[in-house]
């Protein structure tokens, strides 16, 4: 389990929990959001390896944001590790239950009915009143096992908790990435009739996905949540999915550090560009993504495989 | 000797076209059959019927007992069955290894979903398994190429070598030398026929050439319009006139002394 690239994630992780300390909070509260927000591209990485792009992943985001504000404020519940927990979850029983719908479709239609579904949790949130309707709500400082810090000190506290989180889920999915069910999602994407006749469920197989996904993008809105303090129905709404592809295609399907390396790098240069250009700050993402397909086809992930990876061998090695 | 696998009255339609109609016939364990018949004679109908591709209308398929119509193609696998494609089907982005590596982890799993999340594709027992099926289908020195870029004899054993990955006890191979220079036709069959004789696999596979039908197989099935018109020794079957007139056209006198044109 100690692999060498787990060995490399574990200095990574702890490098940037230290760096932490030296940064303003402001800083700190960017990267907790971006973290947060890579647990849900890492979901997207995973379906993508599969040919599978949804464009209501916000649905499962959104979904796990709102559980832990509704019971922050009507539950009382205050820990940040139930709420997580609870986030993750009912994200998780979401997207098994619009899976049995989902994994029977594929490209273009599982697009837009996964954007179609989230759009109908839009619609549900600005109807409904006692949730305040288009404004959201406010979500109170979590407590963490006891202890409740406020002002900067949240600030690290969450920093922290986020980095534990998102070190927690990157460890378990390079294990499934390696795992049979994780690597069929290459023969899934080649060729599905043949993964039928091999004996095993594609439907099912895209069906767990679908889950794994969908929990991920529950514990990264519960993050969300906590970090901003407010939800709000625009969490589910088609440009947050939008934002989420936006950066899974940035980031690249190539390994689990490709979801972080994306985060980071998108919300860096959104507030960069934002600070710097105002007028012009989605402009220069454009810009930036386009630069990225056209020199680094792969994603940005792929600049921290590049060096590690031999190249694998694609001539016949010789004729028998 | 008991049949293990027996088809009766099996029939399938497409809209008004009849692709296989009337078809009953018993395989013994371990026969190796040939299936010839010109082409749209309904061959690929019937290895699709056999294997859950498709559903008969009409007819039953049973499996060493066990009736199997109609079932999903994943579940005739995990009973037994496999088969092998007219147009090879493997994984073109992925190296021959891993698609293996795929195959061999999907058979040897127990067919749970949780295991299949926690168990690793390059397991040792499933890499030496996957050495050891190269070596025999005679493709271990493209062990590391992509699929997508395999000359297409070998492309054809690696398709057939991942069908024998389930160790099935029934094995259909659909036209397993179409697309493949006559030269190179004898050996294919020659590695593919020893590694499933070595492994005691009852063999059903499509043909076009008569002279690798008669050397390969126990018995041959003659199709023609959806149907079985000849069931027999290579012999006797490729001795019939009809076949010789509808089918293989060899050794028939026509009034003006030329060849039949159905090949
Ligand atoms: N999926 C299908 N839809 C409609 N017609 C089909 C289909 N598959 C096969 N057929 C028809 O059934 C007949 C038998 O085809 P097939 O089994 O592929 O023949 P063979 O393999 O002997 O060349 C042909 O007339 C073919 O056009
Ligand atoms: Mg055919």
């Amino acid at each position: 389990m100690l692999s060498r690239a787990n060995l490399i994630g574990a200095v990574l992780f702890l490098a940037a929990g230290i760096i932490g300390f030296f940064l303003p909070p402001w800083l700190v509260s960017l990267l907790t959001i971006a973290f947060a927000n890579a647990l849900v591209v890492l979901g997207l990485i995973i379906l993508w390896r599969a040919g599978l792009v949804p464009f209501g992943q916000a649905l499962y985001y959104c979904s796990g944001a709102y559980t832990v504000a509704l019971l922050a404020r009507w539950a009382g519940v205050s820990d940040a590790f139930v709420l997580l927990i609870a986030g993750g979850l009912v994200a998780g029983i979401v997207a098994f239950l619009t899976g049995f719908l989902l994994a029977r479709y594929r490209e273009i239609f599982f697009a837009m009915l996964s954007l179609a579904m989230s759009m109908i949790l839009y619609g549900v949130l600005v109807k409904t009143e006692t949730l305040g309707s288009t404004d959201g709500f406010g979500v109170d400082p979590p407590h963490f096992l006891g202890y409740a810090p406020h002002g900067d000190a949240l600030g690290f506290a969450l920093y922290w908790f986020v980095l534990v989180v998102c070190a927690i889920s990157a460890l378990v999915i390079g294990v499934y990435f390696k795992s049979v069910a994780g690597a069929l999602a290459v023969p899934i994407r080649d060729n599905e009739i043949r993964v039928e006749f091999l004996g095993i469920s594609v439907t099912r197989l895209i069906h767990m996905k679908l889950v794994i996904a969908g929990t991920l993008a529950g514990v990264g809105g519960a993050l969300a949540a906590m970090t901003i303090g407010h939800v709000d129905p625009n969490m589910s709404y088609w440009t947050t999915s939008g934002g989420f592809v936006f950066v899974t295609i940035l980031a690249g399907a190539g390994s689990v550090a490709a979801a972080f390396v994306g985060s980071l790098v998108f919300e860096i240069v959104r507030s960069f560009a934002f600070a710097v250009l105002p007028g012009f700050w989605q402009m220069t993402l454009g810009i930036v993504l386009l630069l990225t397909i056209l020199f680094l086809p792969e994603g940005l992930g792929s600049l921290a495989t590049r060096f590690r990876r031999r190249k694998p061998d694609t001539k016949p090695v010789a004729t028998s | 000797m008991s049949a293990i696998l027996s088809v009766s009255g099996l029939e399938k339609t497409f809209g008004s076209v009849v692709a296989a109609r009337d078809i009953s016939l018993d395989i013994p364990a371990q026969q190796t059959v040939g299936v010839i018949g010109a082409n749209g004679a309904g061959k690929t109908t019937f290895v699709n019927m056999i294997t859950g591709h498709l559903t008969p209308t009409k007819g039953s398929i049973h499996f060493e007992g066990k009736d199997i119509t109609g079932l999903p193609s994943r579940d005739i696998t995990q009973m037994g069955i496999s088969r092998s494609f007219q147009v090879a089907q493997v994984f073109p982005s992925l190296s021959v290894f891993d698609n293996m590596c795929a195959a061999t982890a999907i058979a040897r799993g127990d067919g749970r979903f949780i295991s299949a999340a926690l168990r690793s594709v390059h397991a040792p027992e499933i890499a030496a398994d996957v050495n050891v099926a190269i070596e025999l289908f005679q493709i271990a020195a493209y062990r590391d190429t992509l699929a997508s870029t395999l000359p297409q004899g070998i492309r054809k054993l690696l398709d057939i070598a991942m069908a024998v990955a389930g160790a099935p006890r029934v094995l259909l191979l659909d036209e397993p030398t179409s697309g493949i220079s006559i030269e190179e036709k004898f050996q294919l069959m020659d590695v593919v026929m020893s590694a499933l004789k070595a492994r005691n696999i009852t063999v059903l596979f499509v043909e076009h050439d008569m002279e690798i039908v008669e050397r390969f197989a126990d018995r041959v099935l003659a199709f023609y319009d959806g149907t079985v018109i000849a069931d027999g020794t290579p012999g006797e079957t490729l001795g019939q006139a009809r076949v010789q007139e509808l089918i293989t056209g060899a050794k028939l006198k026509l009034p003006h002394g030329e060849a039949s044109p159905h090949a």
